[in-house]
């Protein structure tokens, strides 16, 4: 089980019978335990990870460190399902540390996260602070790299 | 005009050119075309060797190591063979570094072979054996292992290949191209054949840890066969380090020493960022090998169930990386089932013919490729075999 999720973690294009070969097992078997994860939410959803900037499309992403002041008896969570319910909102993690929420935000352009933040994160009652930090350039997700200029490696080829 | 055939010699010219090649050249030119034909990992060098290399780089070591390679990485090999393979052999007289495997090789049958020695070859396999004995005046005596053998070299075939000037005996398991192996057993049967003889096994274990579902055994692992048997390894394969050019060989302390004695005028020393680099991925590699394997296990699974589904007799490959299904159903021989579904369907895989006798009938695919090459391969090679039953 935890073998398969690894797998679809790191590739969710993979089809059942190849799943079934790379974890040894049958693909009915493969079948019936993603139907299972899925029933069970432990797999949550499966997407492509897009690199925007290889688009016409603009696209700008925030990590909005956000403090808050918990609420008696709900603590943390009432706050965040505010917060993370907004479209805008990519992620929402709880931090330790220094803040209490990061936010990942993605929007069109600088102005329209700014315009977020200031107009609906912010004026969010409990919500003491932000800071917002652009990101510049995405190097790295989820374990894939994002490509640079590649200089072509000559290969040999005989064995 | 100079006439160069009336100048280099004769067993050189002798000497054919691998017929691996021209599948390349012809995939070059192709939009999307899948090479299942070369055998080298398709796995990066692990970040943190390749560190190691660029770190030496950065303290300055760019000069010549001892003859024999690094203490350092000696040590280590010494250390890696007990751990893995419970081999024990001595870093100082026992070990020597080599540009890879194939130099290994070369200096074994340089060191060991008087002209007219025979030397006996399981095929089919690599395609550098042959050449490497003929140049040195050596006859290749190559034995066809069998699909209803699992491509293993059996003890009647080995007593009936040897004569009074048998030399040696090439051991090349786990196997390039069938992915057979030699199991502790079969391994037994040949040591009865050879104890008493004077007859040395050169054993290419490179493949090594690609081994699945079991662990690999050396010949030099059985009672009295460490004396008469020369290890070659290397971290090509294991470590996904093909262009390091780096491997070892080693054997009883007289032989190691005149193979250093000739790698020291040939060679002088192994390649010294690749060796900092090998001593990073014999102490901290171990994880890597593991889960490289892992992940040759699934493909190897996927590629030969899909040959299966398709028809194809498949033997179920149990090392290296690469399946050798079968094509005689096809009515084509290897070269032309080769030469036509790469002109079909731009796929290329390797006539089994290309790796000795016994392996016409065969082609000869190799998955260290993604999941997603080898299911579009899959996909091609079901529409290629429709078009051949119309």
């Amino acid at each position: 089980m935890l073998k398969l999720l690894q797998r679809l973690e790191e590739d969710c294009t993979l089809t059942n019978a190849q799943l079934a070969a790379l974890v040894g097992c049958t693909e009915d078997e493969v079948i019936k335990a993603r139907k299972d994860l899925e029933e069970q939410r432990v797999i949550l959803g499966y997407k492509a990870i897009v690199d925007w900037d290889r688009t016409q499309r603009e696209a700008v992403t925030a990590l909005i460190e956000v403090k808050v002041t918990p609420q008696r008896g709900e603590g943390f969570d009432r706050i965040a399902q505010r917060i993370y319910q907004y479209d805008e909102v990519e992620s929402v993690y709880l931090m330790s540390g220094a803040f209490d929420f990061t936010v990942i935000i993605s929007g069109r352009t600088l102005r329209e996260v700014a315009q977020f933040v200031g107009e609906k994160l912010a004026p969010i009652e409990d919500v003491t602070g932000t800071a917002t930090h652009f990101i510049l350039k995405k190097y790295k997700e989820k374990h894939l790299i994002f490509p640079t200029q590649e200089v072509q490696e000559e290969r040999f080829v005989f064995e | 005009m100079m006439d160069y055939s009336k100048i280099m010699c004769r067993r050189v010219q002798d000497i054919h050119p691998s017929g691996i090649r021209k599948y390349f050249d012809l995939l070059q030119g192709m939009e999307d075309g899948i090479s299942l034909g070369i055998g080298e990992p398709d796995f990066q060098t692990p970040w943190h060797i390749r560190d190691a290399g660029i770190y030496s780089l950065e303290r300055g070591f760019t000069k010549y190591t001892p003859n024999a390679g690094l203490s350092d990485l000696r040590a280590a090999i010494s250390r890696y063979l007990k751990r893995r393979f419970d081999l024990e052999y001595a870093p100082t007289g026992e070990i020597l570094v080599t540009v890879g495997g194939s130099e290994a090789l070369d200096l074994a049958f340089r060191c060991l072979l008087e002209p007219g020695d025979e030397v006996i070859i399981p095929a089919p396999s690599f395609v550098c054996y042959g050449p490497l004995v003929s140049m040195m005046h050596g006859v290749p005596v190559i034995v066809e292992t069998k699909a209803e053998d699992e491509f293993r070299l059996t003890p009647q075939q080995l007593k009936a290949a040897i004569t009074p000037k048998t030399k040696a005996v090439v051991l090349p398991f786990p196997n390039n191209p069938t992915g057979g192996i030699m199991r502790r057993e079969d391994l037994e049967a040949l040591a009865d054949v050879l104890r008493g003889t004077d007859i040395m096994v050169v054993s290419d274990e490179i493949y090594a840890e690609l081994t699945y579902g079991g662990h690999h055994v050396s010949m030099a692992n059985l009672p009295d066969m460490k004396e008469r048997t020369i290890v070659i390894n290397g971290f090509s394969k294991a470590y996904s380090m093909t262009g390091w050019r780096l491997g070892y060989v080693c054997g009883p302390k007289p032989l190691v020493s005149a193979m250093t004695k000739l790698h020291q005028y040939g060679i002088m020393s192994a390649p010294t960022t690749s060796q900092y680099a090998a001593i990073e991925a014999l102490n901290e590699g171990d994880k890597d090998i593991e889960a490289m394997r892992e992940e040759y296990d699934g493909r190897r699974r996927f590629l030969v169930d899909g040959f299966r589904k398709l028809g194809l007799d498949c033997f179920e490959p149990r090392g290296a990386f690469y399946t050798f299904p079968c094509i005689k159903s096809t009515g084509l021989s290897s070269e032309e089932f080769c030469d036509r579904f790469l002109a079909a369907e731009r796929v290329a895989v390797i006539p089994g013919s290309a790796f000795g006798p016994g392996g016409e009938g065969y082609v000869r695919a190799c998955y260290a490729a993604s999941m997603r090459d080898l299911a579009t391969a899959l996909e091609r090679l079901e529409r290629f075999l429709n078009t051949l039953k119309h």
